[in-house]
């Protein structure tokens, strides 16, 4: 039994099926990939996994907890964390304070004042923070206005940021989305980096093929809403019906 | 110093040091001099200078922190005032439980608003604020007439029932307001030569009172709490994932900034114990967005800088009247003089607000960061004089706050 478990799920849109049937195990600490074809509803997917879309059928578990209906910060709080496609940081804050906001989340969970102690004498929190950056090889760019970066340190950021919080499960949307092929295998490198050191589960949607056989350990294919293989990523690289989703019938 | 680290201390005994000195610095021209005019430092308007400073303190925590835009900030100050007065009908004259309750009830009233407002963000959010507001001026100037006067205004009468203290004084007039029996209005007169400073109990009260809610918002703006109000103004999205409800903070600090602007109202009403339902007013609610804009959102002195600004325009500029250019301009040749008066006659007296709008449109297009950013902008020319090529450096990568 894995610590994801989508069992049956149904969505429609008005006319349109966009989720038929979904049946997904995630494996604790595997990484698992889910790619398909445009359209072929792997973001109605991810919204039904983080509660943002409650499905016509069908449960979504995590931990053996029900997620639908839940509010983001509860998701949050079970151990999912979530990376965007567009990378979704405080972008008004320094690099430091980006990271000390998760820590900060973590600690006193998702309501404590604090109104009057010093944010600058949070000796603790600064050094979990600077300890995550230097991590993340971006100690030197603490103080640098968070959305002046290149989207490669955005996303590093981002990632991090989630990471501080020790999730259980780590859900990325597309991680190099946009990204120069230089950011994009440093991202790789960051995420298999976590995947080794780390008990994490990562669950990845991913257009690009090369991102998604450098890390998943499984591999769901999904066309027109339903899965249609799910296998290692050497038998999926050969698979007919997978060529066939993205290639079309002539190939 | 205080648990605040160099930078703002530094800026607190500043703001300290000009508050308390206020009466010496509003005052810089001779009581006789052509240049009377200009003089602020009389007190009925220096106590409006620090009253509407916390007022606009308040707003900016809310506004400078969450971005949250209330249009209705008004109604707060408006329930403080009628708070205090009641307090002074019905308690005692002294200003300290008049003020404790505009500053609880007001604080009550922004937990209900605050709680419908913020379940909208954005234009929404000011929408439903302006409506709140409106709603209570509403009532307070027909509907609930028994308990605000209507349209005339809430006022001590001679038969006010005060339990602790007379109703009315032994020669027959209303009692004063008074801080154990130090009076508010009393003032202390120093003749320097032509000048004559004038040292007002309330205004030092409402200085003083002004500097702690100052200083209050200068931890909250550094503490872990203001550091989540930050992040709620940058992304919400992201705070939400990160396992953080952002409505609760957006409360408090809507409640705080309503408490800040109940205290404001209960000192207006302690300076002078009326209360009417224009102090609730959209206009009202709008003087303070512009205060905050003007001085710099978001900024810790900004608010209080856009305060005094908009106050000293409003008392100094409208009281330039026709027969004031004349005498200016009397130099003139008689054509040329009577032009120039021409000119700029829209923009005194009554035309003050064509000027403050002219002032806010210029200050919103060429400084987006308001007086405040004009500050640093002279501050940072200077420094370049004075260093040279090392500045270069230093403008490269500061942080950002």
């Amino acid at each position: 039994m894995g610590i994801l478990e989508v069992k049956n799920v149904n969505k429609r849109f008005g006319g349109l099926q966009a989720l038929g049937d979904v049946n997904l195990s995630v494996a604790e600490n595997s990484c698992h990939a889910i790619i398909g074809p445009n359209g072929a509803g792997k973001s109605t997917l991810l919204n039904v996994l983080v509660g943002k879309l409650i499905p016509d059928t069908g449960s979504v578990m995590f931990d053996g907890q029900s997620v639908l209906g839940r509010k983001p910060f509860e998701i949050n709080q079970m151990g999912i964390s979530r990376v965007f496609q567009t990378p979704e940081i405080f972008g008004d804050l320094s690099v430091l304070e980006n990271m000390m906001i998760p820590i900060f989340a973590k600690r006193d969970g998702s309501f404590r004042m604090h109104a009057i102690e010093s944010s600058a004498q949070e000796k603790e929190i600064i050094e979990k923070a600077e300890a995550m950056l230097e991590d993340l090889n971006m100690a030197d760019k603490r103080h640098f206005h968070s959305a002046s970066m290149s989207r490669g340190d955005k996303r590093r950021l981002e990632i991090g940021m989630c990471l501080a919080q020790n999730p259980r499960l780590l859900l990325l949307d597309e991680p190099t989305a946009g990204m120069a092929r230089a950011d994009t295998n440093n991202t790789i490198d960051l995420l298999k980096q976590i995947k080794d050191e780390r008990d994490i589960t990562i669950a990845i949607i991913e257009h690009d093929m090369h991102v998604v056989f450098s890390l998943a350990e499984r591999i769901t294919v999904l066309a027109q809403g339903t899965p249609l293989v799910e296998d290692t990523p050497e038998k999926i690289k050969g698979h007919p019906k997978v060529r066939e989703a993205y290639l079309g019938e002539a190939a | 110093m205080f648990g605040l680290d160099k930078k703002d201390t530094t800026l607190l005994i500043i703001v300290a040091a000009l508050t308390l000195a206020a009466p010496f610095l509003l005052n810089p021209f001779p009581t006789d001099s052509a240049m009377a005019q200009f003089n602020a430092g009389y007190p009925d308007l220096m106590q409006r200078f620090v009253i509407f400073g916390i007022f606009a303190i308040g707003f900016n925590i809310l506004f400078g922190l969450t971005g949250y835009l209330s249009f209705g900030h008004a109604a707060f100050l408006g329930v403080g005032s009628y708070s205090a007065v009641w307090m002074f009908k019905l308690l005692s004259m002294n200003v300290l439980p008049a003020i404790l309750l505009s500053v609880v009830v007001a604080g009550v009233f922004a937990l209900l608003i605050g709680f419908v407002s913020l379940r909208r963000s954005g234009i929404y959010f000011s929408i439903l604020t302006l409506a709140f507001a409106q709603m209570s001026f509403n009532l307070a100037y027909s509907v609930l007439t028994p308990i605000t006067n209507g349209e005339t205004g809430l006022q001590l009468t001679l038969d006010d029932p005060r339990v602790l203290g007379s109703s009315s004084t032994a020669d027959g007039s209303i009692p004063v307001t008074n801080l154990f029996g130090a009076e508010m209005r009393a003032t202390y007169e120093m003749v320097v030569g032509p000048w004559n400073f004038q040292f007002n109990t309330g205004y030092y009260l409402s200085a003083i009172l002004m500097l702690l809610s100052f200083y209050l918002a200068i931890r909250i703006f550094r503490s872990p709490f203001g550091m989540m109000l930050r992040a709620v103004k940058s992304n919400q999205t992201r705070m939400n994932y990160t396992g953080l409800n952002s409505r609760p903070y957006t409360l408090a600090a809507f409640v705080i900034s309503g408490m800040y602007a109940g205290l404001a109202g209960g000192l207006m009403a302690s300076m002078d114990p009326l209360a009417g339902a224009e102090r609730m007013q959209w206009t009202a609610s709008g003087e303070v967005v512009l205060m905050t804009i003007l001085g710099g959102a978001g900024t810790l002195i900004g608010p209080v800088l856009g305060a005094g600004f908009i106050k000293y325009f409003e008392n100094i500029f409208s009281k330039i009247n026709e027969g004031i250019l004349h005498s200016w301009f009397s130099f003139m040749p008689d054509g040329l003089e009577d032009t120039l008066i021409a000119l700029v006659y829209p923009f005194i007296g009554k035309g003050w607000h064509l000027t403050l709008g002219i002032l806010f449109m210029l200050v919103v297009i060429f400084l987006p960061g308001g007086l405040v950013e004009g500050g640093q902008r002279i501050g940072r020319l200077f420094r370049r004089k004075k260093s040279g090529q090392e500045t270069d450096k230093s403008t490269q990568s500061t942080p950002a706050e």
